[in-house]
């Protein structure tokens, strides 16, 4: 027995050992110089050419024309390639769902009007086959927000990689996500239909009265808060406990409308109980435009790649969307929400330049401007020193659909560009 | 009110969007597309070319070509041109619903009764550059009823959509959407059932394509006391399936299923014309290949149901590698679109050269459908159905400027900008009309506000 022990003993040393010894190796291995690439950082220092990225320890260091190899950094030949900063989805349930259709894949959504204690954090799939699958397109770091009822839960900004939601979480609370009752009606033909007028005193009715319970509930934990600062004693309360950063204005919440009507009833009611907000959704942002300028709030929008709501719109209206934003002054982020189509995200921004938005807004539009709506500006969104190594490295204009991702950097790792499509491809184009 | 002011409106577009009736009227004699750069798609690109229309087919495609007296001329110097596109999956200018799901077998059903040719998305399609779209029933049952090749004629009535002379098709449906009948109670609900319904389905078809065969030969001896058999509607149009009168579209996901409806189809002497979406192909591209069935397919749509698990973005890359021919549908109004930048995906995954990748949109889907001798590519002869594009048709940043059809502009950015134009400036005499009489608070009778209407509070627009 006691040689057993023994031999036990000496094993789990040498593993240790080895672990030790792989664990070293790799922090050698954290230093790279991605070199002689044009650098789109959108910063303030635009756009670089011939110049080299240093990323050490998971962060950018050096940006530049002439930069510093720090000893035993690993070389990155980029000639006639171009780096970017990792896109940034704002919006989406990756990592929630695997397949949409099937129940059990799905942890989006659960019972009840009121959940601001849920956690989408909770429930991410770090193994989900969608994340590489989005990230080998440049996306880096993804928003994935729970769904349903009056108060959805919380949602968690993740970077696209990692064995663990912990390893992944940039944000493990993001934001709370809230959609306020609709006043019904989505205003004529394809865009769902009209409430019957003979309906819509009572729908008046019945969206004054969820629009009280969420007032009320929102006041109880201003209450509750000022109670359990004055007494830490007090009884806690999962559901105010969660609203507290909420009512104190230090949680962003994320209010879900997409009609003029809506998107007005949103800020009314925002501002009325001082809330942190961005309105998310936004198809008809630019009918208010005037009014998210003015009360500066910033917008995420759903994918622009979009039949138009209305019959009677030009067929372009979704497209156009962004470019009339910009030229209104309204702050916005472009989305792919879907799971599975997470990795499309850098054709809305390329839709949004062919129907008139800038280059340059259009690539801030899916890094920079996500990054500074969700509060993380100062980690993500630009190739600067000090920020997180979060980098695309292409053969080509980013928003092109034919341009190919030839390396993939996230929080400073060399990420693999292999994923469950590329081992399909590969298993079947070797069949006989 | 506000639902007759739409309503005025929406004729009104309507009427907008019409082409102009003179160029209707044989349209103009002859057209030239100038110094464009010409993407053929059979026969390669002409860097600065031009295209002479004449009669709404290509007569001329070259370098240069004659100008003849009175010709339009249309300067596309800096822009492309490309075959106009083909949607060989598409629901579109349909009226009501795509599926009479009611029963597993619905073949006597016929899209070209219902099309609809108000519907505003094949304006927005024309926007997109698709100039003829495959028009089917759904998937919820085995067999769906018959389809519509249509070019979008936007203005025309129903039959002015008809491609004139394309071969009739049929739809089946196999896996997942066709077993969620089974929670309505309806057979089938699985996959063994679908084969037993299509099988049982043909068995009748030569059942009774036997009974008129024995007629006729007993009718053509002279025999009057032979009596015809009951027509049925249902069973005619698997009957030209099997004597190949009829082209069968068979929508199919995965592979497993695909290669039961091939199995079936030797068996009964048929030929599976396509898969439509076919999203495990690249699986089977050799058996797809050995039939001669078409993989018409999502450029990268993946996990929205689980028989799309294995979808992956190379299928149509692999199935081209493989000699299976392969094209891209949209079965969305919205996708048809951007049907353009489907293509190019097939050039980042799995690297199809630009013109194979155009082709999957063009020639290929003609090819399909058995209208290639008319459109899919530019060539003399042809439909004149061309699209000038912006930019090149797989850059992200091309915007459709005109679509022709039959030689006639169909969509025109230019004209579209005006149209916008005239409809703000009509929707703002409406609304002005509109205030004056029926002022707020007053219920007016026939303008659709009941008196619960009245206490409902006043939206600001």
């Amino acid at each position: 027995m006691a040689v057993l022990c023994k031999r036990i003993l000496l094993s789990f040393a040498c593993v240790a050992l080895i672990a030790a010894a792989f664990l070293l190796s790799a922090a050698d291995n954290r230093a790279y110089v991605i070199q002689n690439a044009r650098v789109y950082t959108l910063s303030s220092r635009g756009t670089l050419d011939r110049a080299s990225v240093v990323v050490v320890d998971g962060k950018i260091t050096q940006v530049g024309q002439t930069v510093k190899a720090p000893a035993g950094a690993q070389i990155i030949k980029a000639e006639g390639l171009e780096v970017y900063p990792g896109m940034v989805n704002a919006w989406g349930n990756i990592g929630l769902t695997e397949i949409g259709s099937v129940d059990v894949m799905s942890d989006t959504t659960d019972l009840g009007a009121f959940k601001p204690q849920l956690l989408a954090f909770s429930a991410l799939l770090p193994s989900s086959e969608h994340i590489p699958v989005a990230r080998v397109n440049g996306i880096t770091s993804a928003l994935s927000a729970p769904s349903g009822g009056t108060i959805a839960g919380q949602a968690a900004l993740i970077h696209l990689d990692g064995w663990t939601a912990d390893e992944m979480a940039i944000l493990k609370a993001a934001g709370m996500v809230m959609q306020l009752p609709s006043t019904g009606g989505r205003g004529g033909r394809g865009g769902g239909a009209p409430t019957p007028v003979a309906q819509a005193a009572d729908a008046a009715r019945a969206t004054q009265q969820q629009l009280a319970e969420l007032a009320e509930l929102l006041e109880k934990a201003r209450h509750y808060a000022r109670a359990r600062e004055a007494a830490p004693a007090t009884e806690r309360d999962r559901q105010l406990d969660a609203l507290v950063p909420v009512v104190n204005g230090q949680m962003t919440v994320f209010l879900q409308a997409q009609t003029a009507r809506d998107i007005r009833s949103a800020i009314d009611f925002a501002k009325k109980e001082k809330l942190k907000f961005v309105i998310q959704g936004g198809r008809e942002a630019i009918r208010v435009a005037d009014l998210l300028k003015k009360e500066n709030v910033p917008v995420i929008l759903d994918s622009i790649v979009s039949l138009p709501s209305r019959q009677d719109d030009p067929y372009d209206a979704r497209f156009t969307l962004p470019k009339e934003l910009a030229a209104a002054g309204v702050r916005f982020a472009l989305t792919s929400p879907s799971a599975s189509d997470v990795r499309n995200l850098p054709y809305e921004a390329g839709f949004a330049q062919a129907y008139g938005l800038s280059h340059e807004e259009a690539l801030k539009a899916v890094t920079l401007h996500p990054a500074e709506i969700l509060g993380v500006a100062d980690r993500i969104g630009t190739i600067e020193p000090g920020k997180i190594a979060d980098l695309v490295v292409t053969d080509g204009d980013l928003l092109e659909i034919r341009t190919q991702v030839k390396h993939l950097m996230i929080a400073g790792k060399d990420v693999s560009l292999e994923t469950r499509h590329t081992l399909l491809y590969k298993k079947y184009m070797d069949r006989k | 009110m506000k639902k007759i002011l739409f309503l005025a409106a929406i004729l009104a577009a309507g009427i907008a969007w019409a082409p102009a009736s003179d160029e209707q009227v044989g349209g103009p004699v002859a057209v030239v597309i100038k110094d464009a750069t010409i993407l053929t798609v059979s026969h390669g690109n002409i860097p600065k070319g031009s295209i002479l229309i004449r009669d709404g087919k290509i007569a001329e495609v070259g370098p240069s070509v004659a100008v003849p007296t009175g010709a339009t001329v249309i300067d596309a110097s800096g822009q492309f041109v490309t075959p106009g596109i083909i949607d060989p999956h598409s629901h579109i200018a349909i009226t009501g619903g795509v599926n009479e799901g009611t029963l597993a077998v619905t073949s006597m059903t016929a899209i070209e009764d219902v099309l609809d040719p108000t519907d505003i998305n094949i304006y927005r399609e024309l926007a997109g550059g698709v100039t003829t779209t495959l028009t089917l029933h759904g998937s919820a049952n085995p067999i769906g009823g018959t389809s519509a090749t249509i070019k979008l004629r936007w203005g025309k009535d129903a039959k002015g959509l008809l491609f004139q002379g394309a071969r009739p098709g049929l739809k089946f449906a196999l896996g997942e959407n066709v077993k969620r009948g089974g929670t309505t109670g309806r057979y089938p609900a699985s996959r063994m059932g679908t084969e037993d319904v299509i099988r049982t389905a043909f068995l009748e078809a030569r059942d009774y394509m036997s009974r008129w065969e024995t007629y006729r030969k007993r009718a053509a001896a002279g025999d009057r006391t032979a009596i015809p058999p009951e027509k049925n509607l249902t069973l005619e149009p698997l009957a030209e399936v099997l004597r190949g009168e009829r082209l069968a579209y068979v929508h199919g996901y995965r592979a497993d299923e695909m290669m039961m409806m091939l199995r079936l189809a030797d068996e009964f002497g048929f030929k599976v014309n396509s898969f439509e979406h076919a999203l495990e192909g690249y699986k089977i591209a050799k058996e797809m290949a050995a039939h001669g069935a078409v993989g018409s397919t999502f450029a990268d749509s993946w996990a929205y149901k689980a028989e799309a698990w294995d979808a992956i973005p190379y299928n149509a890359a692999v199935m081209t590698r493989k000699g299976v021919l392969a094209a891209l549908n949209s079965d969305s109004a919205e996708r048809a679109r951007r049907l353009n930048l489907e293509a190019a995906r097939a050039v980042k995954y799995g690297g199809l050269s630009e013109q194979e990748a155009l082709a999957l949109i063009t020639i290929n889907p003609a090819r399909e459908l058995k209208i290639d001798g008319r459109v899919g590519s530019i060539d003399p002869g042809k439909d004149a159905d061309l699209v000038i594009w912006s930019h090149h048709p797989l850059s992200i940043y091309t915007v459709a400027q005109k679509t022709l059809i039959d030689g006639e502009i169909y969509f025109d950015i230019q004209k579209d900008r005006e149209m916008r134009k005239r409809m703000e400036e009509e929707r703002k005499t409406l609304e002005a009309l509109d205030r004056k009489s029926a002022p707020p608070g007053r219920s007016g009778r026939g303008s659709g506000r009941g008196p619960a209407g009245d206490r409902v509070p006043q939206q600001p627009r």
